[in-house]
């Protein structure tokens, strides 16, 4: 189960997220959405060690991982993908995949091969056919896809999601709902952000709803679209970009 | 006591000139992201500028404000207009190699137009009138530095602070993005940024010119000091920036005055050295940065049965090549091979993992000095590999936690301490009869000697290939192209630093040690930093991600010597042309030649632009504007 308890950060005047907490446990996709700026990305930095918190605490199972650096935080089981892409854009698809399939193994000789691990995981998110290319010519939805190959490649126990879906055609987009529910049927906990509402809808049990930097309300999908308030943020934020 | 004075106080104002050019870099850096590595080189044009005006006539105070405040700001917003504003978020290898490039074409025109075998000479401010001060003797001129080194930071504060621009200034220092949506244009911040930089660059070399020689490359290389103090100031911080200069000062007047004279070289040239090791030791780690580079094109990897075939076909070919050449050319092939290897220590580490070494001749050097030392046996090779190895993790290890470009900087540093001091060294090599060379493993004759370098070029290139195709090559990748990546799939980057940069070292001592023994003797002139810095241009521009690129380089920076005598004396105004070219245009095609000429004939489609996080709008990356949740679904 992977808790946050209680972090905030503040970039100089922006109180970027503010005494947030959540739970994402095992076995079931947990939403985390909110209006443009409300501090979802800075959370899941905070998360996963790229962004280190004023205070709170960032918890995996029973331990606690608030004084580790990013890679230790990785190979105590979290992964995540990045809103912003962070592919290694001169490697293949297919080496992107291998290079986390092979840390996770070490220099163990059993089991699966790491290469194997990839093909495979390539199989799973759908790329099989662009394994050969270069990560860095991938369109954004595809380049998507192989950040989640790559995550799901160190086999985490959460995964962390930063809009999957965004870039994806209808289609895609669908068998990505699929995969994160089987994912999450395997026992995993996923985190995801994102924009679409008819992915979250879908996949999500729980959701979380962010607003500058503070929890605005959290409940079932359903519940939590039929919230007053939170139809006031998101009305708010449409009003003032438009 | 009153030595102690005197010494602190000549120290100071020493210390107030490194602190003004650091300021300028700071300032630079911070405006446009983009680390300076010419800023030397504007100080120098600057202050060969004010000499001729002085020569020409022009009395101290127009020549100065016309060199300070008129030529200087132009340089830099030239230089910024036409090869600074497109590197946008280009690699770091790109961004240096074309400030560097910057840096030989300023000291080629330099060269070419003020003859650099000419002594001149440039009167301090007001002549030699000085005034007694509480005991200690300052010259007026010296009080002119002190009053600049008061003012110009104190203006600089008040234009951050209140005027208009300078609170653009800051904005897009804080966050360029947010700038960016503010209206503030980073492009023209960093136009700005770059003027103001330069002016102070220009009036460093300016005050400065009176109490150095006035030569080209010393001039250039003084900014090193400069670049001590702003590590201090974590090249961001202003203030601290500027006690990082002073303190350098007084440290270095300190050392001089104090250390007896046999040694004064030596310490003289170590110290911003070790003061920047320190600054780099303590300064606190970087964040890992998130948000990509625009990615370059990768060639495609050749598999290892292919990369074999290449190899044999090679070799073939240059057997064929050895046995017709000319007896005249063999000896100059032979050199260029060596040249091979060395820059194939770049593939690795500036080609893959995006490292930058400024002072990879040094390596080379360190190499064949160890060779020399130990016998050209099977031994020597090992120790011309393992010595440079050594001295390369030694400087690595303190820059691990921070930045890249603290790295190349921390190598730039080394490389001008041990031109100074290692190898003019008497110890090292006698500087008369230079240090005698055996040809490893005895073999004999300049053909079989040109045929066992280019073999060990293969072999090398061989392993170069095969180490991409490792998991280690896979490592150094993805470091090169997202520490934030690697970070999240629980990749310890350290080790792969440490270990790319020793190889890479080690490499390059080979070819060292190789090229040594090609010329049977080397002096302590063979292996300046200088060289290093035109090697890696010439590398990056032919493609330092191939082996065929560096080869290419290799073999054309061969050439040069030839061209130049080809050409005569308008020899060196043509290189510098080329050289200039070549910086400009791989701000255009980062690429570099090679890797274009590899788009073009595999017709690979442009690579399409990843996220940019230095301009704001960008569609892919965006996040989808929101639909109202609520609303979407009647
Ligand atoms: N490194 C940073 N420095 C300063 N401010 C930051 C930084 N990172 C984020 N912010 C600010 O923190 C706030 C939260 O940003 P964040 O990216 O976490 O939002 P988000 O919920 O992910 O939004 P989006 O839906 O647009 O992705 C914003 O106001 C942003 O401008
Ligand atoms: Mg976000």
């Amino acid at each position: 189960m992977l808790r946050v308890e209680n972090a905030a950060v503040r970039f100089g005047g922006v109180q970027a997220v503010n005494d947030m907490s959540l739970e994402c446990p095992p076995g079931r996709v947990t939403g985390l959405i909110g209006p443009n700026g409300a501090g979802k990305t800075t959370l899941f930095n905070i998360i996963t060690g790229l962004q280190r918190p004023d205070s709170g605490r960032v918890l995996l199972g029973d331990r606690d991982l608030t004084r580790l650096p990013a890679q230790r935080r990785a190979r105590a089981g979290l992964a995540r993908t990045f809103q912003r892409l962070e592919v290694f854009g001169s490697l293949t698809v297919r080496e992107n995949v291998l290079l986390a399939a092979e840390l996770k193994r070490g220099l163990s000789r059993k089991g699966e091969a790491a290469t194997e691990i990839a093909d495979r995981l390539l199989a799973r998110v759908g790329l099989t056919a662009l394994a050969d290319s270069q990560a860095g010519a991938l369109p954004t939805g595809s380049a998507r896809l192989l950040e989640l190959a790559r995550a799901l490649a160190t086999d985490p126990s959460a995964l962390l999601l930063d809009e999957p879906g965004s870039g994806l055609s209808e289609n895609e987009s669908a068998a990505l709902g699929d995969l994160l529910l089987s994912l999450a049927a395997e026992g995993m906990s996923v985190l995801l952000v994102e924009h679409d509402v008819e992915l979250v809808m879908r996949v999500c049990q729980h959701v979380y709803v962010l607003d500058f930097g503070e929890l605005l309300c959290e409940g079932p999908p359903a519940y939590v679209q039929s919230d007053a308030r939170v139809q006031a943020a998101y009305l708010g934020a449409e009003l003032a970009t438009a | 006591m009153s030595t102690l004075l005197a010494l602190t106080v000549a120290g100071l104002v020493t210390g107030c000139i490194y602190a003004l050019t650091a300021s300028g870099l700071v300032l630079t850096y911070t405006t446009s992201g983009i680390f300076n590595f010419a800023h030397g080189a504007i100080g120098m044009i600057a202050a060969f500028f004010y000499w001729q005006l002085i020569e020409w006539g022009v009395p101290t105070l127009p020549a100065f404000l016309l060199a300070v405040l008129v030529l200087s700001p132009l340089m830099g917003v030239v230089v910024e207009r036409i090869m600074i504003r497109r590197l946008g978020n280009a690699s770091l290898e790109v961004t240096l190699t074309v400030t560097v490039g910057l840096l030989l074409l300023l000291i080629a025109i330099a060269n070419t137009v003020w003859d650099p075998l000419t002594a001149r000479r440039v009167q301090p401010f007001f002549g030699s009138h000085q005034v007694t001060v509480g005991g200690v003797i300052l010259s007026y001129h010296q009080l002119v530095v002190i009053a600049a080194a008061v003012v110009v930071p104190l203006a600089l504060w008040a234009f951050l602070r209140q005027a208009r621009t300078g609170v653009a200034l800051r904005a897009v220092v804080d966050d360029r993005e947010l700038a960016a949506l503010t209206g503030a244009s980073p492009s023209t911040v960093g136009m700005i940024g770059w003027a103001m930089g330069a002016a102070l660059a220009g009036l460093a070399g300016v005050l400065l010119v009176s109490q150095v020689e006035l030569n080209a490359i010393t001039l250039t290389l003084l900014v090193i000091n400069g670049y001590a103090a702003a590590v201090m100031g974590r090249l961001s911080n202003l203030p601290l920036t500027i006690a990082g200069g002073l303190l350098l000062g007084v440290l270095q007047s300190l050392a001089i005055g104090y250390v007896t004279i046999s040694w004064l070289n030596q310490v003289q040239t170590s110290i911003p050295m070790v003061f920047l090791f320190v600054a780099l030791l303590i300064a606190p780690p970087t964040r890992l940065r998130v948000g990509q580079l625009a990615p370059l094109l990768a060639p495609r990897v050749p598999s290892a049965r292919r990369s074999l075939q290449s190899a044999l076909v090679f070799l073939a070919i240059a057997a064929l090549v050895t046995a017709i050449l000319p007896a005249g050319q063999v000896a100059s092939v032979t050199h260029g091979v060596a040249i091979a290897i060395i820059l194939l220590s770049l593939v690795p580490m500036v080609g893959y993992g995006s490292m930058v070494s400024l002072c990879q001749l040094t390596f080379a050097g360190i190499g064949c000095v160890a060779m020399a030392k130990t016998g050209g046996s099977v031994l020597g090779l090992v120790v011309a590999v393992l010595a440079p190895a050594a001295v390369g993790l030694l400087i690595a290890l303190p820059t691990m936690r921070l930045r890249g470009l603290y790295l190349s900087l921390a190598t730039l540093a080394f490389g001008y301490a041990m031109d100074d001091n290692f190898f003019s060294n008497s110890s090292v090599m006698t500087q008369t009869l230079g240090l005698p060379v055996p040809r490893p493993l005895g073999i004999d004759g300049p053909r079989p000697y040109l045929l066992f370098v280019t073999a060990a070029f293969t072999v090398c290139a061989l392993g170069v290939l095969a180490l991409r195709r490792s998991t280690f090559g896979r490592r150094l990748v993805a470091l090169g192209d997202s520490p934030a990546g690697c970070a999240t799939i629980g990749m310890g980057i350290r080790s792969t630093k440490l270990g790319i940069f020793a190889l890479s070292a080690g490499l390059a001592g080979l070819g060292g040690a190789l090229m040594g023994g090609q010329e049977g003797v080397v002096g302590y002139t063979d292996f300046p930093l200088l060289l290093s810095l035109t090697l890696l241009l010439m590398a990056v521009v032919w493609g330092v991600r191939t082996i065929s690129g560096v080869l290419l380089a290799a073999l054309f920076f061969e050439l040069i010597p030839h061209l130049n005598g080809q050409l005569g004396p308008v020899g060196n105004s043509v290189l510098s042309l080329l050289v200039g070219l070549g910086a400009v245009g791989l701000g255009k095609n980062q690429n570099g030649i090679v890797g274009t000429l590899l788009q073009k004939t595999s017709g690979l489609t442009k690579l399409p632009s990843l996220p940019h996080p230095r301009r704001a709008a960008d569609q892919g990356d965006q996040p989808v504007r929101e639909e109202v949740l609520t609303g979407a679904q009647s």
